[in-house]
């Protein structure tokens, strides 16, 4: 059942590094991050990886995976042939810290930038009602996981560091289209989906919603309809007329 | 010495749910806070759970209420939590739930447009607010986003070796010993970084990384618990370990994952190899009034809960996981040595994908089964430890002014057995209240203390110990043997000579872990890390099994195969742990707390 596996990893950190080469043991029905692992207790007790909860949930295992990017524990073995080479590199749109540590604090300064979520009053008797079915929408969103592999895909930024400064990421998009579509919340994020966000950048190629491992249809569902929302706000004569004449809030 | 400095009124370390809730509490307070974190924000282990948060909000059995919870929570806990707690957290948990939706969280919804609730292990009714099977994540995001909302700085991917103690209160002559800050590491860097501040609230979660099979990630270290001891405060309950019933078994890479109990509290069923429902033959006298006897009756129970009684797949964890291990000992287990848990054959493919869809994509993603066609193969997983920081209930305070301590690191509210559901409303419930108390504590001290420089110089030199040894051993491999004794040794079943034997072992360890080395340099080194959270696990290993040997009965998450039953003079008796002068552990039995009458009546009302 075990078996002796070619693993090319990236090794180094921001002055710059290259692909090690290692022949590990892989047993049955291992993933990606067991052999990581592996290599961390017998051959390199130094190697850089973050990882949590081994199961899909903390979305912190990202990395490319034979240049796909992958939640590393969700990545099975068994999808690579025994003879496969398997080149695990650190995620290419954030800067390296060291081996497959990336420099994530973009994510982390684009979400302090959101407007925060701010709701209507609760019923009379303390309580929020709404109805599954309009929960549902935002809750697609809300399954996201944080793992940034959407952001790491997205050719706006990925291979273009200048956008950063302008766009925030498909992972944001989609924040902003939860709190859009969030049954309780009163703020209006559109003007700012568009002009603090970069909503414009993105030209709905998918490449985010095909990496998501939680299968969040982000283009789809998300962004989308976030781009018509904003369209009817900005460019809808009578909304715009209103605007003009000060009877709507200018956001 | 290279060293960062900061100061606060308050640092929370830890950023799961009982970590965030203290910070936004503090600040709100008027406390200058700062969350100090292992991992980045958002990834801390509360994300893994997944069934619900218990609260009685009532939303769809009108005869629910707090002393109802009260009762499951106590009885769940064999009587041994403490009553001060477990009443606190029934009675507030509703509103710590309601206030998440103020901050963005969205619950599953009852026909009425309410928080939905689901049955759970324990509990009477059904009690869990939840969003799926993924409650966790919503919690730990809602907290995570309303954090980032109050400007709260966060300290990520650094880690918290040292608490400092000493005069406290501006020092000068007479001042009483307590917190005057923390001193830690920056994973990325390796470089050393100290916080200045009166109140320290620990949320280091759990314990579960000492045991081969868990639940638990690389971060549960027991760090909190032995930085406590370290401070001079003192553990409680230590003996209690939760194995939940229901891990994955294989493939052997994902042992130990969690398969949630929301499986069962939705209609799973748990059958041994031969195709028996065989939690009928483990009912214990203390449940069996509220547990059905006929598969039919506990089948009905789904539907019309007033007229049958709970299954006995939904008795305490303590208990299925037991029953697990009996059957799979007996030779009843399935092939890789689990038993089965079927959805499969009692509920529709959308009905399991629409209550339980992380639990699908878990399953088809790691073990390649599909859970609406075939049943799952799981066993009991080291998941949580009762025992942690013996706390004041109302304000979470340690014996050490200004530590305070929250969530999985306390001990004391879940007594000797945890109910599902009932950790992240601890979270809530005390991650508030002790970031209360820690604001209150820190703003009544107008004088700070300056952190000694020899302090500081030791934590470091401490720190960089495991570079300056030449070819010692390789922490990994410590690792794995103490994962190994406590597995073997200190796991559900226990007995007197294999814990002596424990014992022994983790002696032979702390030599072992004074001797490591580790390759490479400073910069986000996971073997350095690694040694640094091996004394942690060994001390916390050490008052497991310490308290485990003395406590000669069994209760809750202690089962001794050479007391195995349950003692009346035990019954009124915790066992808490202190450390040694030679950095040991050593334990004195306490009086559990009396529980006032008006709340000892809750028992005697009907079952």
């Amino acid at each position: 059942m075990s078996y002796d596996a070619t693993f090319r990893v990236w090794r180094g950190d921001a002055s710059g590094g290259g692909l090690q080469t290692y022949t590990v043991a892989v047993n049955e029905g291992e993933v990606v991050l067991d052999v990581i692992h592996r290599l961390q207790a017998t051959q390199a007790g130094d190697l850089a990886v973050r990882w949590n909860c081994k199961a899909g949930k903390c979305g912190s295992c990202s990395a490319e995976v034979n240049g796909r990017p992958r939640l590393m524990c969700m990545t099975r073995m068994s999808t690579f042939g025994e003879a496969e080479t398997v080149t695990v590199t650190p995620l290419r749109t954030f800067p390296v810290v060291r081996d497959l540590v990336t420099d994530v604090s973009y994510n982390y300064e684009q979400a302090a930038r959101i407007p925060a979520f701010a709701p209507r009053p609760r019923d009379k008797d303390g309580n929020h009602r709404m109805q599954q079915i309009d929960v549902e929408r935002s809750q697609e969103f809300r399954k996201c996981i944080e793992c940034w592999l959407c952001q790491d895909t997205c050719h706006v930024i990925r291979d273009h560091e200048e956008n950063k400064a302008v766009f925030s990421g498909p992972r944001f998009l989609i924040r902003l289209a939860e709190l859009d579509m969030h049954p309780l919340d009163v703020t209006d994020r559109r003007n700012a989906a568009q002009e603090k966000f970069g909503l414009g950048y993105c030209n709905i190629t998918k490449c985010c919603s095909e990496v998501c491992p939680e299968g969040i249809h982000l283009t789809d569902n998300g962004i989308i309809p976030l781009k018509e929302r904003v369209v009817d706000r900005r460019y809808d004569p009578l909304t715009w007329l209103g605007s003009k004449i000060g009877r709507r809030p200018k956001d | 010495m290279e060293l960062e400095r900061h100061e606060y009124d308050v640092v929370v370390v830890g950023a799961g749910g009982a970590g965030l809730r203290a910070a936004i509490e503090a600040q709100e307070s008027g406390a200058r806070t700062a969350v100090v974190c292992k991992s980045l924000l958002g990834k801390a282990h509360t994300v893994m759970a997944e069934g619900g948060i218990a609260a009685s909000m009532a939303n769809l059995y009108p005869e629910d209420n707090w002393r109802v919870h009260f009762r499951d929570t106590m009885r769940g806990g064999k009587m041994l939590n403490h009553w001060r707690m477990a009443q606190l957290h029934a009675q507030e948990a509703p509103d710590r739930v309601r206030e998440l939706e103020d901050w963005g969280a969205l619950f599953d919804r009852t026909p009425d447009g309410l928080i939905s609730q689901r049955d759970f292990g324990g509990h009477r009714f059904a009690r869990l607010a939840h969003v799926g099977d993924r409650t966790g994540l919503e919690l730990i995001r809602t907290l995570q986003q309303r954090t980032v909302a109050l400007g709260i700085d966060v300290y990520m991917e650094c880690t918290v070796t040292r608490l400092l103690t000493g005069p406290a209160g501006g020092g000068g002559a007479g001042g009483e010993q307590g917190i005057t800050g923390a001193f830690g590491y920056w994973r990325e860097s390796g470089r050393f970084v100290a916080w200045q501040a009166p109140s320290v609230v620990l949320a280091t979660g759990g314990i579960g990384k000492s045991y081969k099979v868990t639940s638990n990630s690389w971060e549960y270290t027991g760090d909190g618990h032995s930085l406590a001891l370290q401070a001079g405060a003192t553990l409680v309950n230590m003996e209690f370990v939760q194995f939940h019933p229901t891990g994955m078994v294989w493939p052997p890479s994902v042992r130990g994952i969690l398969v949630t109990e929301s499986v069962r509290g939705d209609g799973g069923i748990l059958k041994n190899s031969a195709g028996n429902r065989f939690m009928f033959d483990y009912i214990p006298d203390f449940f069996r009034k509220e547990t059905a006897e006929t598969e039919d009756e506990a089948d009905r129970w789904y539907e019309d809960k007033k007229n049958n009684r709970r299954p006995p797949e939904l008795l305490p964890r303590d208990e299925v996981a037991r029953a697990i291990n009996s059957e799979v000992k007996a030779g009843r287990g399935t092939p890789h040595g689990g038993v089965f848990l079927d959805i499969a054959s009692r509920r529709t493919p959308e009905y399991i994908r629409k209550r339980l869809p992380s639990m699908y994509h878990q399953f088809k993603e790691l073990a390649e089964v599909d859970i609406t066609a075939e049943a799952m193969e799981v066993g009991p997983t080291c998941h949580y430890v009762m025992g942690g920081v013996e706390v004041d209930p109302d304000t979470e305070a340690a014996r050490v002014p200004g530590l305070f301590a929250a969530g999985e690191v306390a001990g004391g509210m879940h007594g000797s057995n945890r109910l599902g559901g009932n950790s992240l409303s601890d979270l809530l419930v005390f991650g508030r209240r002790a970031g209360l108390a820690a604001a209150e504590h820190a703003l009544r001290r107008i004088g700070r203390t300056e952190l000694a420089d020899d302090a500081l110089a030791d934590a470091a030199r401490a720190a960089l110990a495991p570079f300056e040894r030449e070819g010692g051993e390789n922490p990994y491999t410590v690792q794995q043997d103490l994962q190994q004794t406590m597995h073997d040794l200190v796991g559900i079943i226990r007995t007197a000579p294999e814990m002596e034997q424990a014992l022994e072992r983790i002696a032979a360890l702390k030599v072992r872990v004074a001797n490591l080395s580790v390759e490479g340099h400073r910069q986000y080194n996971p073997g350095w890390h690694l040694a640094l959270d091996l004394p942690h696990m060994l001390i916390v290993s050490e008052a497991i099994a310490r308290a485990a040997l003395e406590r000669q009965e069994s209760r809750g998450g202690h089962t001794r195969d050479d007391f195995p039953a349950t003692d009346s003079e035990w019954a009124r008796t915790n066992l808490v742990c202190s450390r040694t002068a030679d950095g040991g552990v050593a334990l004195t039995r306490q009086p559990l707390p009396q529980m006032p009458a008006e709340l000892a009546e809750i028992f005697e009302e009907s079952a």
